[in-house]
């Protein structure tokens, strides 16, 4: 019953908030049923696919919130946050590596794959823990949140802001990528983590893990949403939203902007890495890709079309942007990078505050005319 | 013509080639018919049996027929058969299934044969080794002392205790100075091994801080094993002074390939310095800026195939150009609509960055394009056995160099580079003295943006010039410049070279990748402590 | 207790990671039992080469409303950078109170010390309701598990009240603060240093673009504030000075160049040459 009410206190006066959830809801409920209830022959049906396709997305989606979090609300442009997402895919990658056990291609029960052809003798210790379901998801946030916090920590004291910020954690994910390029790191090098067989037990192929799989992400989002709009809608949001708009007014009246900034960074980074965590049972693979400058830049534009500082906007523009993305690459491959860039340029120079903003004008508009 | 018969007497008898082996005044019944030209004695060969052609070999040698050295290295590569029909001895290049086969004097061509139709003169592994020591004699005789330096080099190599006899007869005939060099060095090498250890240790004091690999080791093995405890010691002493100096050039080494990296960087860095430092525009597109300066230099190449030479003279100002104008239509179309939002124009410019990506890759291809170094730029100037520096490091960290002061001194005492300051520093107040602010950060694009295409060209000398070109230098180019602190060319310059030497420090002990790691480490740690850079512009309300 | 806090001091000095450190509130410490409440002496800052402050001393009294004027230039911007934490000096000391060593601190400590400050371009937290603006600067926890879960009491709304009473603003509590009139907005920063309880106000030309009627109404404020704290505004209106100073000091190439009442500073011969002299000229 308090649960309830604190769902409609949270969603007061966000339309597009309860739109959302309401979707969302349906998909959870949809998606799961036509795929696995009804016949492969009926136009209805959902193909396998499909599901996960859209799981991919909704993936995508938590992670453009956590980004909106960051840039829309508190002014933090992270052009790493696709850092954090891998750090949380690896984290399930390398649960559901050790999972594979001895079903592996030289069968050895401890060691996955690459380490036996690597000459590994021995686990590295880093890896310890991770057959364990619980830890490697504790650590598929908690890894990103660390690094977020040391980051966020070091950058905000030493008032690093703006510009400077971003390409520095450009640079940051660019490293990464480097770092686990490499062979020695334990990660699978070039290749990544792959091959995966199960999760908690059930065969990652199959139909119904896929489905529970997509209305499990649906309800994370779902949960993550009324936890970013409550903190917003806090004191503490009101106080993040001021630093975005007046740093020095805050700081002068007393607050610890760097504390503040932080605090909001981290958490971003730690939604950034569940969404990676749950990313990675539906793609099957983590490699060193998913921490390319680029990827970073992409979420940025996914927040940007939707339209920053309202989170719906954010979950909008990630689902879109990838449905083109996926429709386009199918199509026209050459096309997809020219219209890429060119949504970049268009979003920016015509579109400042996205679809959502878009809309929200037109509506204005509309209502004055009348 | 006294020498050619004593050195290469000389050679032969000391190298132990052949009993049967005579001098010029050696009688003449020892070898088949005691013939006379060379062109008998090379027909000889397809009848001769297999052990009589060393001996065939050496009388060619001793031939002064200038053509007898040709035939020689041929020999020991392998190229001369006879052929089966007429017995004659030719030149065979094996192409696929065929000979391509030329008389092996002249050089005449003589068609294709099959296979079958040539047997080769065998050449076996001793005698391999005989020819090159009389390749080498003849070597000894030529006129150029580089041939002689190089010849003496290898018999050093080679064999250092029978040359001591070869190597004082020679020294009493050289004039020239490096090559008497060498022969004094020759001379103390077989000396180092001589019985007497006074003759050792003399040699160790004339060898002492060579950089030479083959003395290098000879005097190790002295140093490890000499029963003399004196001479051993002043082997170690002698090793140890010239590790010392190897090591000290490998640091001079170390330390060029570090200005080459900073000069790439500065060049890379330069066109940013002027976008975003004095303009404060974040352009993402600039590594594409530079990819096009490439692919420009691409385009002159394919356009003038004739003259790679000077293709890249062209290439600098056609590359300055194509850039610029992409530069100037992308702040005209763009950014000028965008002043004042910088997180807005690293989008914007960041979409322009895929667009030309894509474009190459459509107009050109996504493979790499060749792009070819002019002779000039190829190669490394030798200065000594263990540092060289490569041309075309050399030449683009001068012109780097050329490129900075120039920019320093059109930013200084031209009327572009005033306004371009002055807008920099007070936009509305240069307008208001009537610089016509649009107009000039047009062109002030244009420049850094020309400067990238400037570095494109300089690049393409480098490194594959492909799509991905830009994406690799755009990090670092926003590392030099937050380093070396926004909006102070000084602060670029020094910050490239910091990052340049630093890096290539750090590469021999930490590997490429992590070196780079390190560096962008380094760089995220230095700017919390610094985060306006190397050179902070300071001043009141600098952070509003 | 002095010495004890002087202890603490000299660790605030030496530790760099304010994240970690617990909550101090250095208000406790503060000794005004000399009567003087900010000590500002040899202060010299220099942007390459040009010294912005030379050899500054500057003290302000317990309560007092001090004006501040001097040409552009003269040092008075960047003298409020140093009291407030965003510049730091190469040399000399700056202590409110006894105790309380101003160059140890970072912004937010010294705002929780009690220094407000007012910029010059009036700043305020425009997406918000006037209401807000005040609940967020008022004097309360400012870490971050507190924002989290604050809820407003009944004692700090009146506090809002009170404070929304003097600067004039309550009819317009629910407006958003981007969309006052400029005057309004000057007040409401005013407002937003006053909730915070300072000791001391720092000023940045309140009047600068304001009417006739609000300059008046913002020189009544200003004065009905002293007493109970300190005030110091810079100005460069020379009418609104008089109206409102008991001391005026005169900034000039970074150090004091004279201090008095206004009367005295017309007649100070060093201050006729350099300053009034040039402000007939440029204005």
């Amino acid at each position: 019953m308090q649960s309830k009410s604190f769902i409609i206190e949270t969603l007061q006066g966000d339309t597009g908030g309860r739109i959302l959830i309401a979707v969302l809801l349906a998909s959870c409920l949809i998606f799961p049923v036509f795929n696995l209830f009804v016949p492969e022959s009926s136009v209805f049906h959902i193909s396998t696919y499909l599901v996960t396709l859209f799981g991919k997305y909704l993936c995508f989606a938590l992670l453009a919130l956590a980004l909106d979090l960051a840039w829309g609300y508190c002014g933090i442009l992270s052009l790493g946050h696709g850092a954090f997402f891998a750090l949380g895919g690896y984290g399930m990658g390398m649960y559901l590596m050790r999972q594979i056990g001895d079903r592996g291609v030289y069968g050895d029960p401890l060691l996955p794959d690459f380490m036996v052809f690597l000459n590994w003798t021995e686990l590295p210790w880093y890896w310890n823990g991770f057959n364990n379901f619980g830890f490697a998801m504790l650590m598929a946030a908690f890894v990103p949140g660390l690094l977020a916090f040391v980051f966020g920590w070091l950058a905000f004291r030493s008032r690093v802001t703006g510009v400077y910020l971003s390409i520095i954690l450009q640079a940051l994910t660019y490293a990464l990528m480097l770092a686990f390029f490499r062979n020695e790191m334990g990660f699978g090098g070039n290749n990544g983590l792959t091959d995966f067989k199960d999760i908690v037990g059930f065969n990652l192929q199959s139909d119904v893990t896929r489905a529970v799989l997509f209305v499990i992400t649906g309800l994370i989002l779902i949960f993550v949403y009324l936890f970013c709009r409550h903190i917003v809608k806090s004191k503490f949001g009101r106080v993040v939203v001021s630093i975005r708009d007046a740093e020095s007014r805050m700081r002068f009246i007393g607050y610890k902007v760097e504390n503040y900034k932080t605090s909001v960074f981290v958490l971003s980074a730690l939604i950034a890495g569940i969404a990676g965590a749950l990313y990675v049972p539906f793609v099957g693979i983590i490699n060193p890709g998913e921490f390319a400058p680029l990827n970073s830049i992409e979420i940025v534009i996914w927040v940007a079309i939707g339209g920053r500082s309202t989170l719906y906007g954010a979950v909008l523009g990630a689902i879109l942007v990838n449905y083109a993305k996926t429709r386009f690459t199918a199509v026209l491959p050459e096309v997809w990078l020219f219209a890429l860039g060119g949504l970049f340029i268009f979003v920016t120079l015509f579109l400042p505050k996205g679809l959502v903003g878009f809309f929200s004008d037109v509506k204005e508009k509309m209502r004055k005319k009348a | 013509m006294q020498r050619v018969v004593l050195i290469l007497s000389a050679v032969l008898v000391l190298f132990g080639l052949s009993g049967t082996l005579s001098t010029v005044d050696a009688q003449p019944e020892d070898i088949l018919q005691a013939p006379s030209s060379l062109e008998e004695i090379v027909q000889s060969l397809a009848t001769a049996r297999r052990n009589e052609i060393p001996a065939l070999v050496e009388n060619i040698a001793e031939l002064e027929d200038l053509r007898r050295r040709a035939f020689l290295e041929s020999m020991l590569e392998g190229q001369i058969y006879f052929t089966r029909e007429e017995q004659r001895v030719v030149r065979a290049v094996r192409i696929e299934d065929q000979f391509q086969i030329s008389d092996s004097l002249t050089g005449e061509e003589l068609g294709l044969v099959g296979t079958r139709a040539v047997g080769r003169v065998s050449v076996n592994n001793s005698l391999r080794r005989n020819l090159r020591l009389l390749i080498a004699g003849i070597d000894l005789e030529d006129e150029e002392p580089g041939i002689r330096l190089s010849a003496v080099e290898y018999l050093v190599s080679q064999a250092a205790t029978e040359s001591r006899e070869l190597l004082l007869q020679l020294r009493s005939v050289e004039s020239d100075d490096s090559v008497s060099l060498a022969i004094e060095e020759g001379l103390a090498l077989v000396d180092l091994s001589s019985e007497d250890p006074l003759l050792r240790s003399a040699a160790l004091d004339q060898l002492s801080g060579n950089l030479n690999n083959t003395i290098r080791n000879a005097i190790r093995q002295v140093a490890e094993g000499d029963p003399d405890p004196d001479v051993q010691a002043k082997a170690e002493d002698a090793l140890s002074s010239i590790q010392n100096k190897v090591e000290l050039y490998g640091y001079v080494q170390t330390l060029f390939f570090g200005l080459s990296l900073g000069s790439v960087l500065l060049l890379a860095a330069i066109g940013l310095a002027i976008t975003f430092g004095v303009m404060g525009v974040i352009n993402l597109a600039h590594g594409e800026l530079i990819m096009l300066g490439a692919y420009t230099t691409y385009v002159v190449q394919q356009t003038f195939p004739n003259s790679i030479e000077v293709s890249l003279l062209i290439a600098v100002p056609a590359a300055f150009i194509v850039s610029g104008l992409f530069g100037i239509a992308i702040e005209r179309g763009i950014i000028r609509f965008l002043y004042g939002r910088p997180l807005e124009t690293l989008l914007a410019t960041f979409g322009i960055s895929l667009i030309l990506q894509q474009l190459v890759r459509t107009v050109f291809s996504p493979q790499n394009r060749p792009v070819s170094n002019p002779d000039w730029m190829s190669g490394q100037w030798q200065l000594n056995e263990v540092l060289a520096f490569n041309y075309n490091r050399l030449y683009i960290l001068i012109f780097c160099i050329i490129v900075f002061a120039l920019l320093s001194l059109l930013l200084k005492k031209t009327r572009l580079g005033i306004e371009v300051r002055a807008v920099a520093q007070n936009r509305a107040m240069a307008k208001a003295i009537g610089v016509r602010s649009g107009w000039v950060d047009a062109l002030t694009f244009g420049l850094g943006s020309g400067l990238a295409g400037i570095a494109g060209v300089a690049l393409s000398q480098l490194t594959n010039v492909g799509p991905n070109l830009g994406q690799a230098y755009i990090v670092d180019s926003f590392m030099v410049v937050v380093f070396g602190g926004v909006g102070n060319l000084w602060g670029t310059f020094y910050g490239s070279f910091i990052l340049g030497i630093t890096n290539k420090i750090m590469e021999p002990w930490a590997g490429a990748v992590i070196a780079k790691i390190l560096i962008l480490v380094f760089i995220i740690l230095f700017i919390q402590k610094q985060p306006k850079g190397l050179f902070p512009q300071k001043g009141r309300g600098m952070e509003e | 207790m002095s010495r004890f806090s002087k202890m603490f001091e000299g660790w605030r000095g030496e530790r760099q990671w304010s994240a970690f450190s617990p909550e101090i509130n250095s208000r406790e410490f503060i000794d005004l039992s000399h009567g003087t409440l900010l000590y500002l002496e040899n202060i010299t800052v220099s942007f390459d080469g040009f010294k912005a402050l030379d050899k500054l001393d500057l003290y302000i009294d317990k309560g007092e409303l001090r004006c501040i004027i001097g040409a552009n230039g003269a040092g008075k911007t960047t003298m409020m950078d140093v009291v407030t934490g965003k510049l730091r000096p190469d040399s000399g000391t700056a202590f409110l109170g006894q105790t309380v060593n101003l160059l140890n601190m970072s912004e937010s400590e010294i705002s929780e010390v009690g220094i407000g400050r007012k910029f010059q371009k009036p700043t305020v937290l425009e997406n918000f309701s006037v209401f807000d603006n005040l609940e967020l600067s008022l004097h309360a926890d400012r870490s971050v598990k507190a924002a989290l879960f604050a809820r407003l009491t009944g004692e700090q709304r009146d506090r809002i009240e009170e404070v929304l009473e003097i600067i004039g603003l309550k009819t317009e509590r629910e407006r958003i603060a981007g969309n006052l009139s400029h005057g309004q907005k000057q007040w409401l920063e005013i407002g937003i240093l006053l909730i915070q309880d300072p000791y001391l106000l720092l000023v940045d030309e309140p009047v600068a673009g304001m009417t006739v009627q609000e300059t008046e109404r913002t020189a009544e404020l200003l004065t009905s504030l002293a007493g109970e704290r300190s005030v110091v505004v810079v100005e460069h209106d020379m009418e609104f000075v008089r109206s409102i100073a008991n001391i005026v000091t005169v900034l000039h190439q970074g150090s004091v160049l004279a201090e008095g009442t206004m009367n005295e500073i017309q007649e100070d011969p060093k201050v006729k040459e350099v300053y009034l002299g040039s402000t007939e000229s440029s204005s």
